[in-house]
């Protein structure tokens, strides 16, 4: 598909859709009033959740969703010994760095794999590309080995350093560099900036919505990635907030009032962010997976 | 300096490509090739850990051919997939197909859809957890026991803790495949509507003839997309059963988790690597399918 059309389509999403027919249709109506039930049954989980982190154990078990008593008490106790806040400094430390990396790479790779010619080119691409189809389940534990020689156990890097690069994103970028008119480079050439400065300055802000997509899937997935972060730490203080979350669940066995509210501290976070960025995370959402 | 000046502007092209792939390429062949490389090699030794690795040969293939536990987990793993891609195809694509006709609260409605996608599954398989609990804890069956009936077993029964662990993994999804769906059926074009409405083709017909057809690539790429997801299944088994992994009796465990237990409680490495050289190959199977399906568009 055309990378306009792929845009255009994706905006399109963004603007509610023009109904063919009139909004008294009795059709239209009933369709509506079952896709808003629908609606809510898929966010219950979400509302049961934060309605039971605001209650008292003796309200836990009521259906009804507003407490009789609403409380903070919860909260305060899951904060106060500090692995929370530790979980989540952990957490975002390690996504930001290896979103930046990810995307900066994957867009350096995609640039060169598009843009420039020479031999070896196709063979590099195919490589690259090839590694999607290797799960991370088998490359868990050569990577584990590799860690354990390296003293990467139990360290920030150690957690990081898979997902420095992806060759997803690296082909997501080479389908979007396509769409940069080659002229614009050969004039930035003319002007005297090098191979670098015209990827950085030139290339760069003309695919900035594919970047956001891309930096916004490659932090998801490594907000809430789970089995790597388990299996190369150790020691709690360098918990990722997933793994933390088993940890703290497993510890509190029959509190699940508590249980609640530590998958609501690791939730509530990325609510406010979708709440925020909504329209782009949907839009880059819809743009990745039509290229894909 | 001066020795690259005297490149021709081609010549020039080639330092740079190579520049910029140069700690890419290390990349990739340092943390993609060589631990694939390594996992294949280990799946023909016996290591566990400590001492030499020790080459059995085909020992540790051998071994899972004869394991009841790994045909039960493999079956387990097709269950995941066989009941996970149709049940969350079909769901978002009748949602998708519905509310892209509707206009009103349209994007509010969206949102709403969308939002399980972006929590975090470990959170949620804890909150379907509570869920699942029996009575006086758990919601369901609260709810169930003051409508009067029976109490289900979810998570401790071995017949219903496979589907009640898939719910969330299928749920949390929706979200993503619901936006791919809309986007792909906003690809197509209105003329093509509009000459079969003048036509007088029926809804039904139309969505036949040629809403299916034309979505024939966004299928394909979410077919392949969840049937990869469902057979990686790991987090929400691993979260839901944390007091019997995989259980009750095995009955939830899927090949990613045995592997985990087999690499990191177990420390057999070898028989570990030699399941993951078993995921690789179910995995590649379907993403050639997919190249496959692809290609005869």
């Amino acid at each position: 598909m055309a990378d306009t059309q792929i845009r255009a389509s994706a905006d399109a999403l963004l603007r509610a859709p023009t109904s063919p027919r009139g909004p008294r249709d009795p059709a239209a109506i009933i369709r509506w009033t079952l896709l808003a039930m629908g609606a809510i049954v898929m966010v219950m989980p979400i509302v049961y959740m934060l309605s039971a982190s605001l209650k008292y154990p003796y309200e836990m078990y009521n259906l009804n969703i507003i407490p009789k008593e609403p409380t903070a008490e919860n909260y305060t106790y899951v904060l106060s010994d500090g692995r929370f806040y530790r979980w989540f400094l952990n957490s975002f430390i390690i996504a930001t760095c290896t979103t930046v990396s990810a995307v900066f790479f994957d867009a350096l790779v995609g640039y060169a794999l598009c843009k420039f010619r020479f031999r070896g080119r196709y063979i590099v691409f195919i490589a690259i590309l090839s590694t999607l189809m290797i799960p991370t389940e088998m490359l868990v534990i050569p990577w584990y080995l590799m860690s354990r020689t390296l003293g990467w156990l139990d360290t920030y890097w150690g957690i990081m350093f898979p997902g420095m690069m992806t060759a997803f994103g690296t082909f997501l970028m080479k389908q979007f560099f396509e769409t940069v008119p080659d002229d614009f480079l050969e004039a930035a050439r003319i002007d005297g900036l090098n191979e670098f400065q015209i990827w950085w300055s030139v290339a760069l802000p003309m695919v900035t919505p594919a970047l956001s997509a891309l930096a916004i899937f490659i932090f998801l997935g490594n907000w809430t990635a789970f089995i790597w972060p388990l299996i190369v730490t150790n020691s709690q203080s360098l918990y990722t907030l997933p793994v933390g979350l088993t940890t703290f669940s497993v510890e509190q066995t029959v509190d699940w009032e508590l249980i609640m509210t530590g998958a609501a501290l690791a939730t509530i976070p990325t609510l406010i962010v979708f709440l925020i960025f909504q329209r782009y995370i949907i839009r880059g959402i819809a743009m990745a997976g039509l290229k894909g | 300096m001066k020795y690259y000046r005297n490149l021709s502007i081609s010549q020039k092209q080639v330092v740079w490509a190579w520049t910029f792939l140069a700690l890419p390429v290390l990349f990739y062949v340092v943390i993609r090739f060589a631990p694939t490389a390594n996992a294949i090699l280990l799946s023909f030794q016996k290591w566990n850990l400590l001492g030499a690795r020790e080459w059995v040969g085909l020992d540790n293939y051998v071994k899972l051919y004869n394991d009841p536990v790994f045909w039960k987990v493999f079956r387990n793993t097709f269950v995941y997939l066989i009941l996970g891609t149709p049940a969350s195809l079909v769901i978002s694509f009748f949602i998708a197909y519905h509310l892209d006709k509707t206009r009103f609260l349209h994007s509010t409605l969206r949102a709403l859809y969308f939002l399980p996608f972006l929590t975090s599954t470990v959170a949620m398989a804890w909150v379907w957890r509570w869920f699942y609990q029996p009575v006086p804890i758990g919601l369901f069956n609260n709810f169930i026991a003051s409508m009067g009936f029976q109490q289900i077993a979810f998570l401790n029964s071995t017949t219903n803790a496979l589907p009640a662990i898939l719910v969330p993994a299928v749920w949390a999804g929706l979200g993503f495949q619901i936006i791919i769906f809309m986007a792909g059926l906003r690809a197509i074009p209105t003329s093509y509507y509009e000459a079969a409405r003048i036509d007088g083709v029926s809804n039904w017909t139309t969505l036949w003839e040629i809403t299916l057809p034309l979505l024939k690539p966004t299928i394909v790429f979410l077919v392949v997309f969840s049937s990869i997801s469902f057979l990686r299944i790991f987090d929400q088994v691993f979260n839901m059963t944390t007091n019997n992994p995989g259980g009750p009796l095995n009955s939830t465990k899927p090949l990613v988790l045995m592997i985990y237990q087999t690499a990191f409680s177990s420390f057999d490495m070898g028989y570990a690597a030699a399941q993951t050289v078993v995921l690789f190959a179910v995995l590649l199977t379907v993403s050639l399918v997919q190249l496959r399906l692809m290609r005869d568009r």
